[in-house]
């Protein structure tokens, strides 16, 4: 604006100095706008490389080659009254001779045997407890292929490089490519990512623990700071009194959300495992640590949402004879709440991908199953990340950037209802 | 407001309910070696699958673990252990003080430490010497020891490329690097007289002590990472376990020590010099007390597991004569008590 207005106003007689200090001046103008612009450009370039380098490595995560096999549940097998405790290891073995009818020699049989992934006989058995109804059927089934396979197919082992640089050797490909030609083998989305729990197989790896396990210590993270977060900041705001004690604290809350994780996470580890007993790994510890961290959030959040009611409507309800606890709980803090959950979410979501703390409390254990309950072991999803990380399985590599995603995911859904909250409920006086 | 109040009494209530249960344990608790890690998860997975209650493992680390399992007897402590190295006898007087003091000492098998490089570098092989020249803080050079000077591998040997010295290998917290001292490194040290003559600590000075002055750089525990670097660099070599090695062998190819490359075979019969026994330890005093620990340990010394063809030979263990693999089970049926303090 500036600029075009000097330029079309006709010419006024000025020295040469001052003309050339306006051009100086519109010049520094030009310099911080595009200071301004590079940081921008910048700081989106370095997380478009972020997220690039996620994608490009973690989408192969997403889908998973399968195998169709044609299992035939044996009664002699499997007994239907008892189906938990079937020979699985023979009913899969049985359908590999299946998959490969001409084959008659034992090692071609125990090489074709690990392309199917070693945990068909676990999924077979899960099946069939489900439903025992299958006993003396037979049927066909897409099971997942064992890593290396799958890494062929998605091209991350290539056909062409020497023999002996490759996971696989040519029999072993050729046995496979055999399969590959009569159309079984198929790559499909993988659910598994999502609704199995960890394995050491990379083909049967799953989040579900580990957000099963993120749930539970968030829900006993909330369900401790939010509460006492309130009462604190409506302590400090409503009633504590203004002298050098509540400075202190006031000071000390400040600090305490600046305290590096892991400080929680040793605290945590000394007072509520090795005084109180609490158990490792368990989701409540981890809760309760994770709770030490948003529990200054929260107080913070709360005390500038309580502040950001006008004073008039305190002095109203007081003025037609509200006592002091009416004032806020009937009119104060009903008004304050869309600030206060804002903060609420946005301090969940910084614990959601806090790592270091339940490293040392022990949520980065190996469990193939769910936790039942926040006593149960358990792990969250950046330490599930952290696991997979040290893996040495190649499957791994693309889980561990595919978890990244997942995660992410949560997170930018967390923000995103913040956002939506504070677009509805916000009130402006 | 109400309904804040009484959510927040129910969780109270529901998490003291719980805490009453939890006192008795009914699922096994692993603790130890990030090495041993991927074998007992290994015998978790297939002993939860034959419907057992799923074992809780955790990694540690070998010294960790032990802090952790020699804290005492009872449920709130762990009942195996696993470990990249023998207890050491400062670790079994911890444990006898806190009345741990019936441990069963359990030899799974051996594991391959491998030295490794990008395949577009040169073949490279080196003698345990050479691999000291290159990363020792102090090495001898003409009878006198001095603080390493060589920069280039063509400086310890002119047939060697003229390329510097850069290897990526573990911090010293890591057992990895435990054994890759004593394995390589203290070998190494007594091909140089000067050295050799020194005695106790003097000689532990110079032969434990890796350089701190570039070459060397400690990469982390993260043994996918110092994948990832010797990947980007072809000059490059790095210190990690054989099972990454393995994992990798499309991009990585290993460098022979003695004239040695590592592989199943070599490893398995004890002719590559960098291999390093794997433990567990059991809490005798929790036997029969935790569900399932005797069946645990027997089906991880069972042949289907640690046996030539077994699934922890598929994830890369090596395993133990047919022999040893007796005495190694015969040791866990009987829950035979070991003891540091006799040697």
């Amino acid at each position: 604006m500036a600029v075009s207005t000097a330029q079309t106003t006709p010419p006024r007689q000025t020295s040469d100095r001052a003309a050339q200090l306006r051009r100086r001046r519109y010049a520094a103008d030009r310099r911080l706008k595009f200071f301004g612009l590079a940081a921008i450009v910048t700081a989106i370039a370095l997380l478009g490389i972020l997220l690039g380098s996620l994608i490009l490595t973690g989408y192969q995560a997403f889908v998973q080659t399968h195998v169709t096999i044609e299992v035939a549940i044996d009664p002699e097998l499997v007994d239907r009254d008892n189906p938990a405790s079937g020979n699985y290891r023979a009913v899969v073995a049985d359908a590999v001779q299946r998959l490969f009818p001409e084959a008659d020699d034992p090692a071609v049989l125990q090489e074709g045997s690990r392309i199917v992934t070693n945990g068909a006989q676990v999924i077979l058995r899960n099946m069939v407890v489900g439903n025992p109804g299958l006993v003396g059927t037979t049927f066909s089934l897409q099971v997942p292929v064992s890593d290396p396979y799958d890494q062929l197919t998605k091209g991350v082992i290539q056909r062409d490089s020497p023999e002996n640089r490759r996971r696989l050797n040519d029999a072993q490909i050729s046995l496979y490519e055999t399969l590959e030609e009569r159309g079984l083998i198929e790559t499909r989305a993988n659910w598994a990512l999502l609704f199995n729990a960890d394995s050491r197989f990379p083909e049967l790896a799953g989040l579900s623990g580990a957000i099963v396990g993120s749930f539970y210590a968030l829900l006993v993270c909330f369900l401790i700071s939010f509460p006492m977060g309130i009462a604190a900041a409506i302590y400090l705001e409503e009633f504590a009194p203004k002298n050098r004690w509540t400075d202190i604290v006031e000071v000390n809350i400040n600090n305490l959300a600046a305290v590096p994780s892991i400080v929680f996470g040793l605290l945590g580890l000394a007072v509520f495992i090795q005084l109180f007993g609490l158990p490792r790994s368990a989701p409540l510890v981890g809760g309760m640590v994770l709770s030490l961290m948003t529990l200054p959030t929260i107080i913070i959040v709360t005390r500038a949402a309580l502040k950001a009611v006008p004073p008039s409507i305190r002095e109203a309800a007081l003025g037609v004879g509200a006592s002091k606890h009416e004032v806020i709980l009937h009119h104060v803090l009903p008004l304050a709440i869309p600030g206060i959950l804002t903060g609420t979410i946005i301090g969940l979501a910084q614990a959601l991908g806090e790592t270091a703390p339940l490293l040392l409390i022990g949520m980065n254990a190996f469990l193939t199953s769910p936790p039942g309950g926040i006593m149960e072991p358990a792990t969250a999803l950046p330490t599930q990340i952290f696991i997979w990380a040290d893996s040495p399985e190649r499957g791994f590599v693309a889980r561990t950037s595919a978890a990244i995603l997942v995660l992410l995911g949560f997170l930018i859904t967390m923000n995103a209802i913040a956002i939506y909250l504070r677009a509805r409920l916000e009130r402006r006086w | 407001m109400n309904k804040f109040v009484a959510v927040a009494a129910v969780s109270a209530l529901a998490i003291t309910a719980s805490a009453g249960v939890a006192a008795a344990r009914d699922q096994i608790r692993i603790v130890g070696s990030s090495t041993v890690f991927p074998y007992t998860q290994a015998v978790v997975e297939e002993f939860t699958n034959m419907g057992n209650a799923a074992p809780v493992l955790e990694s540690t680390g070998t010294g960790g673990g032990m802090r952790i399992f020699c804290g005492g007897v009872g449920v709130d402590h762990p009942d195996i252990t696993g470990a990249s190295r023998p207890m050491t006898q400062g670790e079994y007087e911890n444990c006898v003080a806190n009345g741990v003091d019936n441990v069963t000492e359990v030899l799974v098998g051996y594991d391959g430490l491998s030295i490794a490089h990008s395949v577009s570098g040169p073949d490279l092989d080196l003698t345990e010497a050479q691999i000291f020249q290159a990363l020792a803080a102090q090495v001898e050079v003409d009878g006198e020891i001095v603080p390493n000077p060589y920069q280039n591998w063509s400086e310890i040997d002119p047939s060697f490329p003229d390329s510097p010295i850069v290897v990526f290998g573990p911090p010293p917290t890591s057992g990895t690097r435990d054994a890759f001292v004593e394995l390589v490194m203290h070998d190494g040290c007594k091909a140089f007289p000067a050295i050799d003559a020194l005695e106790g600590d003097a000689r532990r000075d110079v032969c434990d002590r890796m350089r701190t002055d570039g070459p060397f750089i400690e990469a982390g525990e993260n043994d996918n990472l110092i994948v990832q670097r010797l990947q980007a660099d072809s000059n490059a070599l790095g210190i990690f376990g054989y099972s990454f090695l393995y994992e990798n062998q499309d991009t990585l190819k290993a460098v022979a020590v003695n004239g040695i490359e590592p592989n199943e075979q070599t490893i398995g019969e004890g002719t590559y010099p960098v291999a390093r026994p794997l433990f567990f330890y059991i809490k005798n005093a929790h036997r029969g007390v935790i569900p399932g620990l005797q069946e645990f340990a027997e089906e991880y010394v069972s042949e289907n597991s640690f046996g030539p063809n077994g699934y922890l030979h598929e994830r890369g263990l090596i395993t133990l004569s047919d022999a040893d693999r007796e005495t190694t089970r015969a040791t866990v049926a009987e829950g035979r008590h070991f003891d540091r303090h006799t040697n």
